[in-house]
């Protein structure tokens, strides 16, 4: 503990905006967003220095709901739009909000390009299994026998496993975490800002209008019974052998993250506009 | 930097398959449902009277903002009712929290609330989210209210068991009536409060397009 007479420290609060979040109550990303801020306050930052950008989905919501710089932007691009910030502005920690739809149906090409470059950057997927926002309909992580209105019998379609895919890819930290878990989840977000590279880390977040049943998910987790791995290949091995309810961290590696000399290729504006003078 | 830590302390259920249920038909109903158990909190390490105390004030904090949240949401969708009886209950768990900051002479906990952990997902006295229905009425808010009192009476109950340290077991007996007296109090609200009747959660124009 230190001492009660220090300088008060950063809170979580102090991360928070003054707009109310929009969810249906008891969404999985009320809990989320508060991992965002208790991550950053574990790690002291200032709202200055964070910037938290996102996609379209009910969880690329959250850059709104911090007093960090934000940047809500198209569907499945969010990572393009992080990468620039970050390869820009080295000084930022850049966290990435995103969902299973966002970031794995029409953002997928995006992902497997950035665990592939490893820009220094934090990707948070919400994984509900299902696209929220637009009302129920699948996703690539939804079973395939998930039956609703909009899926009658299921798609019968074999689900996509985005950590074995990231690691795959080339991620340089992977890790599940369990929105009920807020502290927990606080933790992990805060670790993999902490680690060098593309770290990713994949929330269930359930989704109780339109997969009330996740409800369920807060028996279903545990902590991973083994401690992660720098070896991707066994790190893969025990996630497509798990029953995709082990949380924590699955895997650290230790590549390079990419990041260009600032300035390299820089060009002021004038040359600019020559070059696309007509 | 490291921040490497141990990952938590989740339930320790039997593995299960993932759920596969189809959505149900009808508009949930959550609200009044029984909350799941939480890990009994029987070992948080506190060593010392000021350790336990800052534990309380993360519990009591972490309350308050969770109902805080709640309030919000329940403003958000214009439930304005619960919305207040929840922003009241937010009032309450943070006059705690203040009660023991002042009790100890303190400007703020010298335990950052990001590091407190508990030995289930939240503390004892944080409700879950997971129970609440955008058709809630105020019954059901006490409802949990209750449960919360309730869990937080039974840790306090089980630290004064396991510690070994006097003043910690002082406190905790403290606490302990302390929450006991409030699991009575949200009894007697939930007395004077009417009682949902069964149809509480049926919407004409309900969100789910899918039902
Ligand atoms: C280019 C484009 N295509 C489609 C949409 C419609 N759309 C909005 S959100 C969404 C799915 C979001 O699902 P997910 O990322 O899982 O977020 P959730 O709402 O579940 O958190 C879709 C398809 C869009 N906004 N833009
Ligand atoms: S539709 Fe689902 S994901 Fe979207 S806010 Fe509601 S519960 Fe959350
Ligand atoms: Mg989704």
């Amino acid at each position: 503990m230190s001492s009660p007479a220090a300088a008060a420290p950063i809170t979580a609060q102090a991360f928070k905006s003054d707009y109310k979040p929009i969810w249906c109550p008891g969404c999985g990303d009320y809990s989320v967003l508060s991992s965002f801020t208790k991550a950053f306050a574990k790690l002291q930052l200032l709202p200055q220095d964070v910037a938290v950008v996102s996609g379209i989905g009910c969880s690329s919501r959250i850059p709104a709901y911090t007093t960090c710089y934000g940047f809500h932007g198209v569907h499945g691009r969010s990572l393009a739009a992080a990468a620039g910030l970050k390869l820009a502005r080295p000084d930022l920690t850049v966290v990435v909000a995103s969902g299973d739809g966002d970031g794995y149906s029409i953002g997928g090409n995006h992902f497997l390009h950035a665990c592939r470059r490893n820009v220094d950057l934090t990707y948070v997927v919400m994984d509900n299994h299902v696209y929220g926002m637009t009302k129920g309909q699948p996703s690539p992580t939804t079973e395939p026998d998930w039956d609703s209105k909009l899926s009658p019998g299921g798609t019968g379609l074999r689900t996509f496993n985005p950590l074995v895919i990231a690691l795959a890819a080339g991620a340089n930290f992977v890790a599940r975490a369990f929105a009920g878990d807020p502290n927990g989840t606080a933790d992990l977000i805060a670790e993999a800002i902490s680690t060098p590279g593309f770290s990713f880390v994949e929330i269930l977040s359930p989704c109780i209008t339109f997969r009330p049943e996740q409800r369920e998910w807060k028996q279903m987790v545990r902590p991973a019974a083994v401690t992660y791995t720098n070896d991707a290949a066994r790190a893969a091995r025990r996630i497509m052998t798990d029953d995709g309810m082990n949380i924590g961290v699955l895997y650290k590696g230790e590549r390079k993250p990419y990041q260009p000399p600032i300035g390299k290729g820089k060009k002021n504006p004038s040359d600019l506009e020559t070059e696309f003078a007509l | 930097m490291s921040t490497k830590k141990s990952v938590k302390k989740a339930t320790k259920k039997p593995v299960k398959k993932a759920v596969k249920r189809p959505v149900k038909k009808t508009v949930r109903k959550t609200a009044a449902a029984p909350a799941p158990k939480r890990a009994a909190a029987k070992s948080v390490p506190v060593a010392s009277n000021a350790e336990f105390m800052a534990h309380a004030y993360a519990m009591e904090a972490e309350a308050a903002e969770r109902y805080a949240e709640f309030a919000d949401s329940m403003e958000v969708h214009n439930n304005l009712e619960v919305a207040e009886l929840f922003r009241k209950l937010a009032r309450i768990e943070q006059i705690h929290a203040d009660q023991i900051l002042d009790q100890m002479g303190w400007k703020h906990s010298p335990l950052s609330s990001v590091n407190v952990r508990w030995e289930g997902m939240e503390g004892p006295e944080t409700a879950d989210p997971t129970e609440l229905h955008y058709l809630m009425q105020p019954y059901h808010a006490l409802q949990i209210a209750l449960l919360n009192e309730k869990r937080a009476r039974d840790f306090f109950a089980n630290l004064a068991k396991v510690t070994k340290d006097p003043g910690v077991r002082k406190g905790a007996l403290e606490m302990e009536e302390d929450e006991a007296e409030h699991v009575r109090l949200i009894e007697e609200w939930l007395k004077r409060t009417p009682k949902p009747d069964a149809n509480w959660h049926a919407d004409q124009d309900p969100p789910v397009l899918s039902d």
